[in-house]
């Protein structure tokens, strides 16, 4: 009470009011400078926060395109797109994911193992991606889901397109197969392009077509909320479907040749000889593309990778083999050719050969040798001697020149892009492969097809088919046609290379009616190894590689299987207008003819592409 | 003569002189405050409905809120000012033993404890102390020549500190630093001395690292944040960048009512409370923030006014403290969702959904409705 008597209230009120004065100035200021900030950022930089704003709602959802489908030449699907079901898991609608879990095993049953996978898959998706918990349901599981659809609402069902191969191991080395994209495959692609897309063709044709088959990539422009989920589209760009693609391979032809190699390793190559399409490319054994749609397992893909009969090797375009006794009618084109020999010269053959000067012996498959013989009966009977000496005459290079012209040791251009090329016999390359140089022992045995050769089976048979049309080429041809979407289907031509000339064209009959006489006579090896003399006129030559040169002290000892000769057949027909080219190779085993018997039979009979009206059977 | 009697018989002998010559004023309701708040409550529904992404429900029930405030409004506009000042103390120090037992409430739980429940509703012991400090302060200086001595600030500081601290370690930061402020400027009102406020700011200053020692993690890191919200973008400074991109990308003229993106795709977090702001921003652009703003203005401006026309110390420096403090809590809200201020969590008056701020916001209007209606009009 005494501080009050001081109180001077006229003089305290001034002070209030001065003081007042000064806070709401002070109120002021500070409310301009918050409209300032607000001005600031709405309207000078508007722009920048609006950009920012739509970033952040609206984003392109890319949309896979429909995968090209691939058909064989009768228009039998090799290839397709299966639509499956899925069990997605929306992770950011589920609390408690055990508990969910249990009440979807009482009408979905989930297996530990797909447990796992999820959790794995999970982690390295974002946590707004829905994840696969299940995949491939059965119709009657999605008819389960979707009735119970409510109570699981952090989980759906998503339809997907996923590649099948009805014919499973039939065409599996020439379609090959599609897989996950891995870390290099991504390097070689646009990733934009396959912002949608899981999957990318690994081998064969799904990986040498895999622009055309993949197709170009869709856009859904939509708003997307701070989850992620998206909320409505804007905007759509649809996908460019794949093409669809005709292999010129007829199945039929192609399970009769994989079932006539059952059980044993090997290729078989048939075609057309007159366009270079190629009907059938075998190899054995061979695996199941449908396995390595969803993951193969690290267990199953080592196993087929460590499995010493490699079934995931393609024979028919990367095996490499000596042709053995079937490269004979063609060191015989080249002597006629070169006129080094006619078809009249005859060559002693006592059962063995020197080279002048030396003590080295080769030996001819027939111990005792076959005496005096001609061009003709060589072929008929593969004597090994003639063609040692035919091929000393005419010397590597010749030899080689003329080889080249049949395109052995050159890629065929069939249109898988691993196909390999392998080597004929050279100086140059024997000195590239093992340092040494050249010795005529080597132009010797390059007489009978052994020496420094690795060719393939569709080399051979390309070969074949230019011999059998007196040295007409055509390039192997594996797409017969193919079909932009929503428009017809459109045929590849097919394409001539430069032929063969022979100096004096009636030399291309001299050695086909010899490979024709070693079907027909008893004593030609074609009839005797196997092939036999069938009613339609073929034309052939075996051929055996050896794998392991045999010491004297062993020969008539059993060999283990995998060293024993791999046996070689080259065949066409008919003679006077091929319709097919054969090349067969078996490994550690002689049944080439035999198993070239078989298909050229299914072609021919089987199938009724021989008709006996258009050409009598001469035998 | 005791105390309580001089103060009663003062305020009976004014109200015998005051004069009424509207209706309104026979229930002591200043019609021009009661009109802004109803206008700033009504662009308020507009935003919450489309904030809380259309559920009118939360609008009923925020319609609620409003309702329960203005009877409490209304019932203190009754209450004579002698009556606050008789009971300033009393609920100072209720509210102080209040925030005392949520920070040990808060401390044996172990977590931040803001609310005391009392079984139908529950309290936050620092609103009642918004309201609480300036009528203790205003009663503490009622008799006392202004402007005050040195003791007189450093106990009046005492007054401020306290509560200001437990609030801020309860933690509640953006309600500590309200209560400061406000406390300040009633100091500032109460006529200070210049000197001392030079004094006052430098030792602020001073004990910034102290401050900072005292700073729960969170809380550093949204100071952290707010100098540089990129530090983080995706955590501690999501929050910032996301609100400067709503009010931003709503330009000059907003991107339309329920059609802001940011809020209604859920990138904006807290927008039916915190950052409700930002949603206005976002739908009515500049335009609309230039509205609220000019409403909130009329009403600082409105009690400022009602302060300047009061006629003794206790009920100026109350009047003068409330409006400060409403005015604070708006500039805090919108500078921290514009990013000129930490992220504290403060709504923005009367538009953010939820009862307590709007009822504690609402009293101090009934408080200044009070002081003002039951002026002594001078003849």
């Amino acid at each position: 009470m005494k501080r009050a008597t001081i109180k001077n209230r006229q003089k305290e009120t001034l002070l209030f009011r001065k003081r007042l004065l000064i806070l709401v100035a002070f109120v002021l200021v500070l409310v301009v400078l918050l409209f300032i900030r607000l001005a600031y950022l709405q309207f000078f930089q508007h722009h920048y926060y609006k950009t920012l704003s739509a970033k952040n709602n609206i984003t392109l959802a890319p949309i896979s395109p429909k995968r090209g489908l691939i058909y064989d030449r009768n228009g039998l699907l090799l290839a397709k797109n299966n639509p499956v079901f899925n069990l997605m898991v929306n992770r950011s609608q589920v609390t408690d994911f055990q508990q969910e879990l249990n009440n979807l095993q009482l009408i979905i049953s989930i297996s530990p193992a797909e447990i796992q996978l999820y959790k794995r898959e999970a982690k390295q998706k974002r946590q707004f991606e829905p994840v696969p918990l299940k995949v491939k349901l059965t119709d009657k599981q999605v008819a389960l889901f979707a009735v119970n659809r409510f109570q699981y609402p952090g989980f759906h069902i998503q339809a997907q397109l996923i590649r099948q191969y009805p014919q499973k191991t039939i065409t599996a080395n020439v379609v090959g197969y599609v897989g996950r994209i891995n870390v290099e495959e991504l390097a070689n692609i646009d990733p934009s392009n396959y912002a949608a897309t899981d999957y990318i063709g690994k081998t064969g044709v799904e990986k040498s077509f895999e622009s055309q088959l993949h197709g170009g990539v869709g856009y859904k422009q939509i708003e997307i909320n701070a989850s992620g989920e998206t909320v409505r589209t804007l905007n759509e760009f649809s996908p460019q479907s794949g093409v669809n693609l005709y292999l010129t391979i007829d199945t039929n032809l192609q399970q009769a040749a994989k079932q006539a190699l059952q059980g044993l390793r090997g290729a078989v190559v048939a075609v057309d000889p007159n366009t270079g399409q190629v009907l059938a490319l075998v190899s054995t054994p061979i695996f199941n593309p449908n396995t390595f749609i969803r993951g193969i397992s690290t267990q199953d893909y080592s196993a087929l990778q460590n499995n010493p009969d490699h079934p995931l090797f393609d024979r028919a375009t990367r095996g490499l083999y000596p042709p053995g006794s079937t490269i004979k009618p063609f060191i015989a084109l080249a002597g006629l050719d070169s006129g080094t020999v006619t078809p009249k010269t005859k060559l002693y053959d006592p059962g063995w050969f020197k080279i002048p000067g030396s003590e080295h012996v080769y030996h001819n498959w027939m111990r005792g040798g076959f005496g005096w013989v001609d061009l003709s009966q060589a072929i008929i009977h593969s004597d090994d001697v003639y063609f040692y000496q035919l091929a000393m005459q005419l010397g590597i290079d010749r030899i080689d020149s003329f080889l080249d012209q049949f395109g052995f040791g050159q890629k065929t251009g069939i249109e898988l892009n691993d196909e390999l090329a392998g080597h004929i016999p050279s100086p140059d390359y024997k000195m590239h492969l093992t340092g040494h140089r050249w010795f005529t022992g080597d132009t010797v045995t390059t007489g009978i097809g052994q020496s420094y050769f690795q060719i393939t089976p569709i080399q051979l048979a390309m070969a074949t088919a230019a011999l059998s049309l007196h040295g007409k080429r055509m390039k192997a041809q594996l797409i017969e046609g193919y079909q932009f979407p929503n428009q017809p289907r459109m045929v590849t031509t097919p394409q001539e290379l430069p032929p063969v000339i022979l100096q004096n064209p009636m030399n291309w009959q001299t050695v086909i009616t010899a490979m024709h006489h070693g079907v027909t006579n008893p004593q030609g090896t074609s009839h005797l190894f196997g092939f036999g003399n069938p009613i339609y006129p073929a034309a052939a030559k075996t051929g055996t590689a050896q794998v392991y040169t045999v010491s004297e002290d062993n020969k008539g000892k059993p060999l283990p299987e995998r060293e024993r000769d791999d046996s070689l057949f080259i065949a066409f027909a008919p003679i006077n207008h091929p319709q097919i080219a054969l090349a067969v190779v078996v490994e550690n085993n002689p049944s080439a003819p035999r198993i070239a018997r078989k298909v050229m039979d299914y072609y021919m009979l089987a199938q009724k592409h021989w008709k006996p009206e258009q050409k009598p059977h001469a035998s | 003569m005791p105390l309580k009697t001089s103060i009663k018989q003062r305020f009976q002998r004014r109200d015998s002189g005051t004069q009424y010559r509207h209706w309104w004023q026979l229930i002591h309701i200043d019609f021009i405050l009661l009109i802004s708040i109803l206008l700033l409550n009504i662009f308020g529904f507009f935003i919450l409905y489309s904030a809380s992404n259309e559920q009118f429900s939360l609008v009923l029930s925020q319609m609620g809120h409003i309702s329960f405030a203005v009877i409490i409004m209304l019932v203190l506009a009754q209450l004579p000012p002698y009556w606050y000042q008789r009971w300033a103390p009393w609920f100072y120090f209720f509210s102080l033993i209040a925030l005392l037992l949520v920070l040990i409430i808060g401390h044996i739980s172990l977590g931040a404890q803001r609310w005391i429940s009392l079984g139908l509703f529950r309290f936050q012991p620092s609103d009642l102390m918004l309201l609480a400090l300036p009528m203790m302060l205003a009663w503490y200086f009622a008799n006392k020549a202004l402007p005050p001595n040195t003791k007189e600030v450093i106990l009046s500081s005492l007054i401020i500190l306290i509560p200001a601290v437990f609030t801020a370690k309860e933690p509640d930061l953006g309600s500590g630093i309200v209560i400061f402020t406000t406390g300040a400027c009633l100091l500032l009102l109460a006529g200070i001395r210049w000197r001392i406020i030079l004094y006052l700011l430098i030792g602020i200053l001073l004990m910034a690292p102290f401050l900072w020692h005292f700073m729960r993690f969170y809380q550093r890191q949204r100071v952290l944040t707010f100098l540089n919200p990129e530090r983080d973008p995706l955590g501690a400074g999501y929050h910032i960048i996301q609100s400067k991109i709503a009010i931003g990308s709503g330009g000059l003229l907003g991107k339309g009512w329920l059609m802001g993106t940011q809020s209604h795709l859920q990138f904006l977090p807290e927008h039916a409370t915190d950052f409700i702001f930002a949603v206005c921003g976002e739908e009515f652009g500049l335009f609309g923030a230039l509205i609220l703003l000019l409403l909130y203005t009329a009403i600082i401006l409105r009690c400022f006014y009602i302060a300047s026309q009061a006629q003794d110390t206790f009920t100026r420096l109350l009047a003068g403290a409330l409006s400060a403090l409403f005015f604070i809590s708006v500039f805090v809200n919108i500078g921290m969702v514009s990013g000129i201020l930490p992220v504290v969590g403060l709504p923005l008056p009367m538009i953010s959904y939820g009862g307590t701020s709007m009822v504690t916001l609402m009293a101090s209007f009934g408080i200044l409705m009070s002081i003002h209606g039951h002026k002594r009009l001078l003849s």
